[in-house]
């Protein structure tokens, strides 16, 4: 195993700008200066971490301190970004437009829910089966849709979530139905800390969750593997010619993402003490999608701008105005079609472009 | 694994059809080891299928195709590129927003069996990157390797082609019209580079520019409407009358 | 009842459902196929026709075939300044921005109609000349449902003769059979594109408007009623004009039946089916492989 050694400190000028650029490129590109090295450098130092990269972390830090009273919303909104990173693993690397993503946070959600409320209380483990329940619903299902393409796989896709949707909805005996599950009890986590009123627990907990997802999801994007995913991606019929298997490769991340997804589910189920049948619903599988595109598809970051952008936005207009945040996010979401394409992180990498740094 | 005598890629009884239409009508086809043979025919002669058939993008209607001796129908195209079996398409085929380097590390990767690897980073695979640039370096496109492939010319473009499939290390080469679209000022060194391909790789290779068959293949395949009309050495088939008639009369009318 | 009476009954209400369903999805259909547009947001112009129909009627006493002719007419002129200004702008462009796009259409369509018309769905009581049962002899049925499986019937006829006839239907199945060649021979690509998709919003206004009584008109429409259009056009065959009829009278009067029979299961078959027809025939019933 090779280590790569730390890179030196840089004089102030160019570190702001090798601290922006390489979290704002699309995919891989390496700047357009040519010559021997510099090419096959950039490739071996793609996987370097990059100051930019802690920012999620310090703020989410800071917020813990910063923000006391807003524990329990910040723990909603670390979920959710766990769950669209889980997104941008199928539809920003791999491509694969879904439109029933929520099925898996919903199956995590409910296994995590069903074990909390029949005397498996330990959260850990609990999430745990939640991923890999998710996980092999994932598999499961994508063993089946993921030779489609287009309209249809996202037809499929739809139906797939709607059907564990109407499952959910029909076995009350067990889910509680309409009314949700309740009941649960989750034990203090690592036997410790209790889940408490304010939220500290709980997002202490999502955030360690979520470290761990991104540390994992960085390191598949940056695989042989994740590159090849992109691939499949830019073009399906060149990675078949150089021998991909296409389709195992596609099913092997749809299992990934749905794991994470499921985690996702979990962590609220178990953070919330409650699932209700939306955890599975049409609609959790359309925001994600819009957390997603709002902060930028494919660049594992987009979700850490999304999620919270969509979540912070929803509770401010949600308090002044209930019934018609969805006007104003509606626009929203129009406005950054016509102007800011790529979203966030897009709108960023322009602004670079601008700037004269390479993108 | 193979046996000595057999050709590196044969086909019996290849046929393909959609609907009413042959597209491939009981191909009988072998690519020797080491060959340099050109497919010709006029436009909708069925070449273009024919690769289609062999590298597995399409399943055939009835018929087998043997690698190295090897029956192969039944396998996937990932399966047959693993046993030695590239190649190039005649529109650019390539992943243009990534770069040179890049686009053929991603070949590498996959030859090497390094493609499945989940966690080790890209980057950490000095094998892999030493070898796609080593393989750009002998195309001369080393000068190239961190331009993104949208922003080169055409005709440079065309030889990533090349390089990506030369990657994979074949023993059958397939080249989809190699030259075609680039201006002859850049198709000189696109010539250059197929006639420096090791000699032990069997090349066949689809091209129009009779300028360009004439120099590279010792052997010709004449393909009319889906079907082999005649085959022979250059000279036998620039002598053959039907083959004038067929080949040389579209082309004079068009 | 009867088993011969439920399946007349069956029938009836599916075919009615699926005239809904038709005349509402073309559209989608042919936005989909030809522009290459996915346009989740179209059932907002069928919400609006309904809307629009029954405000007239409701609020100002205009009498049904105005409020009916007037509601699609602007659903049809509206959607022609959307296309212009938003739509136009992503034609064979990245299918998320789409999405995007469309999912924000549907969101401030919702609010604004929760704004002017609040959140429970809108009454729709038709006309005396409509109202009751009309007797067949053998058999009486609802009359405004007869009505609208025949005026549906009528629209579809005309629509495909005036595809088949005219010089517009002529261009139209022309650049959907080949999008590229059409442009090649020097087919106004542009004014195509925005008459077809007012023709498409405006048969959605007729769909939704006169679906008023079987689809309820509430602000949620678009979004809930969506997953119905979105597997009419897929089972149908994308881009396909005639695909998505057959496909709503299979989904309209499957769903009718698994309804009527199985009330417990609800829209589990409806969603099974639509999976394995779509595993079994990925390009749809009518789509081109």
């Amino acid at each position: 195993m090779e280590h790569n050694p730390p890179r030196p400190a840089m004089p102030v000028a160019n570190a702001l700008r090798e601290l922006l650029w390489p979290a704002l490129r699309v995919g891989s590109g390496p700047g357009p200066a040519p010559g021997t090295s510099s090419a096959v450098d950039a490739l071996r130092r793609g996987h370097h971490l990059r100051p930019l990269e802690m920012l999620p972390w310090l703020v989410a830090a800071a917020a813990y301190f910063l923000f006391p009273d807003y524990l329990a919303l910040g723990a909603q909104i670390l979920l959710a970004v766990l769950f669209a990173l889980s997104f941008d693993l199928i539809l920003g690397y791999a491509g694969i437009v879904s439109l029933g993503h929520a099925a898996f946070f919903g199956v995590g959600a409910y296994a995590a829910g069903l074990l909390a409320a029949n005397g498996w209380s330990e959260p850990l483990s609990g999430l745990v089966i939640a991923g890999i329940a998710a996980g092999l619903v994932g598999l499961l299902s994508g063993a089946v849709i993921l030779r489609t393409r287009g309209l249809t796989l996202l037809m499929l896709t739809l139906m797939i979530a709607a059907l564990l949707q109407e499952t959910a909805n029909k076995a009350g005996a067990i889910t509680g139905g309409a009314d949700g599950l309740q009941g649960m009890h989750v034990a203090p986590l690592l036997g410790l800390f209790r889940f408490d009123v304010f939220g500290r627990t709980a997002y202490v907990y999502c955030l360690a969750v979520l470290f761990l997802g991104w540390l994992a999801a960085r390191r598949i994007v940056q695989s042989p593997f994740g590159r090849g995913l992109i691939g499949i991606r830019e073009n399906e019929d060149r990675m078949r010619a150089i021998g991909s298997p296409v389709f195992r490769r596609r099913l092997v991340i749809y299992g990934i993402s749905a794991a994470l997804a499921g985690i996702a589910g979990g962590l609220m189920a178990q953070t919330t003490q409650f699932v209700a049948l939306d955890a599975l619903g049409f609609e959790r599988s359309g925001v994600v999608l819009i957390m997603l595109i709002l902060g930028g598809v494919g660049r594992l970051y987009g979700a850490f701008i999304g999620a919270p952008l969509y979540m912070i936005l929803q509770d401010g207009f949600a308090q002044q105005d209930p019934v018609y945040w969805y006007f104003w996010i509606g626009l929203l979401l129009v406005l950054v079609v016509v102007f800011a394409r790529g979203g966030v992180l897009g709108l960023g990498q322009r602004l670079a472009r601008r700037l004269g740094w390479p993108s | 694994m193979t046996d000595v005598g057999a050709a590196a890629l044969e086909t019996r009884g290849l046929c393909k059809n959609y609907g009413a239409l042959a597209v491939a009508n009981d191909i009988n086809f072998r690519l020797e080891r080491g060959a340099r043979h050109a497919l010709i025919g006029p436009n909708g002669a069925g070449k273009t299928t024919f690769l289609d058939l062999v590298t597995g993008r399409f399943p055939p209607t009835a018929g087998r195709i043997l690698l190295g001796g090897a029956d192969v129908t039944a396998l996937a195209q990932a399966q047959r590129v693993k046993r030695g079996l590239a190649r190039t398409f005649q529109i650019n085929t390539l992943f243009r927003g990534l770069s040179v380097l890049e686009n053929v590390c991603m070949a590498t990767s996959e030859r090497l069996g390094r493609a499945g690897d989940l966690f080790r980073p890209a980057g950490s695979r000095r094998d892999v990157i030493d070898r796609a640039y080593a393989a750009l370096e002998r195309l001369g496109l080393a000068d190239d390797a961190a331009r993104l492939v949208r922003e080169l010319p055409y005709g440079r473009q065309r030889l990533v082609e090349i390089a990506v499939a030369l990657s994979l290390e074949p023993d059958v080469l397939l080249l989809d019209e190699p030259a075609a679209g680039v201006p002859s000022t850049e198709s000189g060194i696109i010539i250059e580079v197929i006639e420096s391909l090791p000699p032990e790789i069997a090349v066949l290779i689809i091209e129009h520019d009779m300028d360009l068959v004439f120099r590279l293949a010792r052997r010709l395949t004449v393909l009319v409407q889906g079907r082999i009309l005649v085959e022979g050495t250059p000279p036998e088939i620039a002598a053959n009358a039907a083959v004038r008639e067929v080949y040389l009369g579209e082309r004079a009318s068009t | 009842m009867d088993a011969v009476s439920i399946f007349i009954s069956i029938a009836f209400h599916g075919i009615a459902f699926a005239m809904v369903l038709y005349l509402v999805s073309v559209g989608l259909s042919v936005t989909m196929g030809l522009m290459g547009f996915v346009n989740l947001a179209h059932g907002v112009f069928a919400a609006a026709g309904g809307y629009l129909m029954l405000t007239l009627m409701n609020g100002y006493g205009v009498p049904f075939p105005l409020a009916l002719a007037i509601a699609c007419l602007a659903v049809a002129a509206g959607s022609v300044v959307l296309e212009r200004l938003l739509y136009r702008r992503l034609y064979g462009g990245n299918e998320l921005d789409q999405v995007l796009l469309s999912i924000g259409l549907i969101f401030m369509s919702v609010a604004t109609a929760k704004f002017f018309w609040g959140p429970l769905p809108q009454p729709m009581h038709p006309p005396a000349y409509l109202d009751g049962q009309l007797d067949l002899g053998f058999r009486s049925f609802p009359t405004y449902r007869s009505f609208l499986i025949v005026s549906g019937a009528v629209v579809v006829s005309l629509l495909w003769l005036g595809l088949e006839r005219t010089r517009f239907g002529m261009t139209l199945r022309a650049a959907v059979d080949n999008h590229r060649m059409a442009q090649s021979i020097g087919i106004d690509t542009k004014r195509l594109f925005t008459l077809t998709f007012a023709l498409g919003s405006g048969l959605a206004a007729l769909g939704g408007a006169l679906g008023a009584e079987i689809l309820a008109i509430d602000p949620g429409y678009a979004l809930e009623q969506l997953i119905y259009f979105l597997i009419v056009v897929a089972v149908g065959g994308l881009g396909s004009i005639r695909g998505p009829f057959f496909a709503a009278l299979l989904v309209g009067t499957a769903d009718t039946a698994f309804k009527y029979l199985e009330p417990e299961l609800g829209a589990f078959f409806i969603y099974g089916m639509t999976l394995a027809l779509l595993l079994w025939r990925p390009q749809g019933l009518f789509g081109r492989a």
